[in-house]
């Protein structure tokens, strides 16, 4: 279904595919008309990127119509996007995802200053590290998931263990990155800091913080994937509220088109949290080559 | 300071050398790479010095930065000094003026680096990214971040190995007018003998430790390789860094070196 399926110059490559595409009728209807719409114009490539997952829209709502695809599988797009909308306009959807974005930043950054403040006395001393590194190294092997039991039978089913659970998920990843790229800085940038007379406040704030940052930054990035991924599970504690409850609310009712919201919902925030990170780092690293040459 | 005639080199009598060394070893393991060295370095004078690979030229640098402990001998550095190494060793993560007065704790900072990266011809560059300037740019910034600290001596460890030829000729030229203007003692390590002999007032000979022959270099500046009595002075050198050469074979022989050099600090 790719563009050179339709390519006219190698005849016997196209034939083949072109013999394939018949089995389903409404896929050749649609690809007929998309490639003329390419040659005539010079369509802008966000369009021609639209083409597929448009196409792939159309055929699911078809193959719903037409009762290929049974509603308890998957719903059709339509409904999807009319229950979206249903929810949209009666709050709901926002209250449960306020709910969430609440958890997932609550323990985002609990998580985050935990990581960045082990890293910083590791990474910056020497005793600090004998003392802090190898407990988190072990710390950090299991997975926070597996802690679930003891975390419900220490602070119950409420809230606490929800944010603990995020915590314990988002703060090895800050750690991990930022000590190593603490350590990782260019001993000969030190050595020239030491020959201009810094002092060690001056050579961490000048020198050792700026240099880590961009190290930083990628455990930033882990920490928040993980963050939903801890989301997703904590919410399904009894919970009343949030994303991950209205998740799996809907999988007792067998509503597939709650559940794939839900899923939309996880897929936007992450690409919406990844662009903030992206123009946070646009500005906090903008002395980078990569950045400065834009 | 202000008297010293640096045209014609010259060694002050009155004022107290600012770096002297006595008997210094500095060793690592059994392996004395610096074996026992007697060396002073007169206010404002310009002192190269030369050696083979191993001979511990780095080491003494070090050393003198400050970088590097002694384990024995007298070591006496003034505080105010500078190092500019091959690499420019600029924090990327700074523009150029707050590179050069990074760690300087003085009111007006930024006049003071406005004024210093003037000095090195980089008065357009104020608000560049190291990853933005070119090798001879960077090169110059750390010159200047050096020098806007007043050093009485200016350590340089081969700082234009690292630059294309005609950028090192200019660099030999802004070195010198720099050195006039502010009148630091300096030590210039390298491997090139014709960038000792265009820019010292003393060349320095190491080997296994120790000093083992100084030449003072009395050619009238501004110096060129053609001028009468350089190639003397040159192959007199040469042949103390164990290459014995005849002037006219001497090219050819340089040759290899200085590419194999280029390209292992490329």
């Amino acid at each position: 279904m790719t563009e050179k399926t339709f390519d006219p110059s190698s005849a016997s490559s196209s034939f083949s595919v072109n013999k394939a595409a018949r089995h389903t009728g409404e896929l050749q209807g649609a690809s007929r008309l998309l490639p003329n719409w390419v040659r005539n114009w010079r369509t802008p490539e966000v369009l021609l990127r639209l083409l597929s997952p448009i196409a792939l829209l159309l055929l699911w709502e078809l193959a719903s119509q037409a009762g290929l695809i049974p509603q308890r599988v998957i719903a059709a797009p339509s409904q999807i996007g009319g229950t979206l909308w249903a929810m949209i306009a009666s709050g709901e959807l926002g209250k449960h995802l306020l709910v969430s974005l609440q958890r997932a930043l609550v323990g985002l950054s609990i998580g985050v200053s935990i990581g960045v403040v082990a890293a910083l006395i590791s990474g910056l001393s020497k005793r600090g590290e004998v003392i802090l590194d190898s407990p988190l190294q072990m710390l950090r092997t299991i997975p926070s998931l597996a802690l679930v039991p003891l975390f419900i039978l220490w602070f119950g089913i409420g809230e606490f263990t929800k944010i603990a659970l995020i915590v314990t998920g988002t703060t090895f990843p800050v750690y991990l990155n930022l000590f190593a790229g603490i350590r990782n800085i260019d001993p000969k940038l030190i050595e020239a800091a030491n020959t201009l007379g810094l002092n060690r406040r001056e050579l961490i704030w000048h020198v050792i913080l700026p240099g880590s940052l961009p190290s930083f930054f990628v455990g930033l990035r882990y920490s928040l994937g993980i963050s939903w991924l801890a989301l997703v599970f904590v919410e399904q504690i009894n919970t009343t509220a949030g994303i991950g409850f209205l998740a799996s609310d809907a999988r007792d009712f067998m509503r597939t088109d709650v559940i794939v919201i839900c899923l939309l919902i996880y897929s936007v925030l992450g690409l919406l949290i990844d662009g903030l990170i992206r123009t946070l780092e646009r500005f906090a690293l903008a002395w980078r080559p990569s950045f400065v040459r834009n | 300071m202000s008297s010293i005639d640096l045209l014609n080199t010259t060694k002050p009598a009155h004022s107290p050398a600012p770096v002297q060394l006595r008997n210094v070893v500095r060793q690592f393991g059994e392996q004395r790479v610096i074996d026992g060295l007697d060396l002073d370095i007169a206010p404002g004078e310009f002192v190269a010095l030369l050696g083979a690979s191993g001979s511990g030229k780095t080491t003494l640098l070090r050393s003198l930065a400050g970088l590097d402990s002694i384990d024995s001998g007298q070591l006496l550095v003034p505080k105010a000094r500078a190092a500019v190494f091959q690499e420019p060793r600029l924090m990327p993560w700074k523009r150029a003026w707050k590179n050069v007065i990074l760690g300087l704790h003085i009111p007006d900072a930024k006049a003071r680096a406005v004024q210093a990266l003037t000095e090195v011809g980089l008065a357009h560059r104020l608000e560049a990214y190291p990853a933005t300037l070119s090798g001879g740019e960077a090169q110059r910034v750390a010159l200047a971040r050096g020098l806007v600290r007043e050093p009485k001596l200016l350590l340089l460890d081969e700082p234009f190995a690292a630059l294309d030829a005609l950028t090192r000729i200019r660099m030999h030229r802004l070195i010198i007018e720099l050195w006039r203007k502010h009148t630091p003692a300096v030590l210039l390590v390298t491997h090139d003998v014709d960038e000792a002999i265009l820019l010292a007032d003393r060349v320095i000979v190491l080997a296994n430790g120790k000093i083992a022959d100084q030449l003072t270099i009395d050619l009238p500046r501004a110096r060129d390789t053609g001028q009468e009595g350089f190639q003397a002075i040159r192959a007199r050198l040469l042949s103390l860094l164990g290459v014995e050469v005849d002037t006219a074979a001497a090219a050819e022989r340089r040759a290899p070196n200085a590419s194999i050099r280029r390209f292992a600090h490329g």
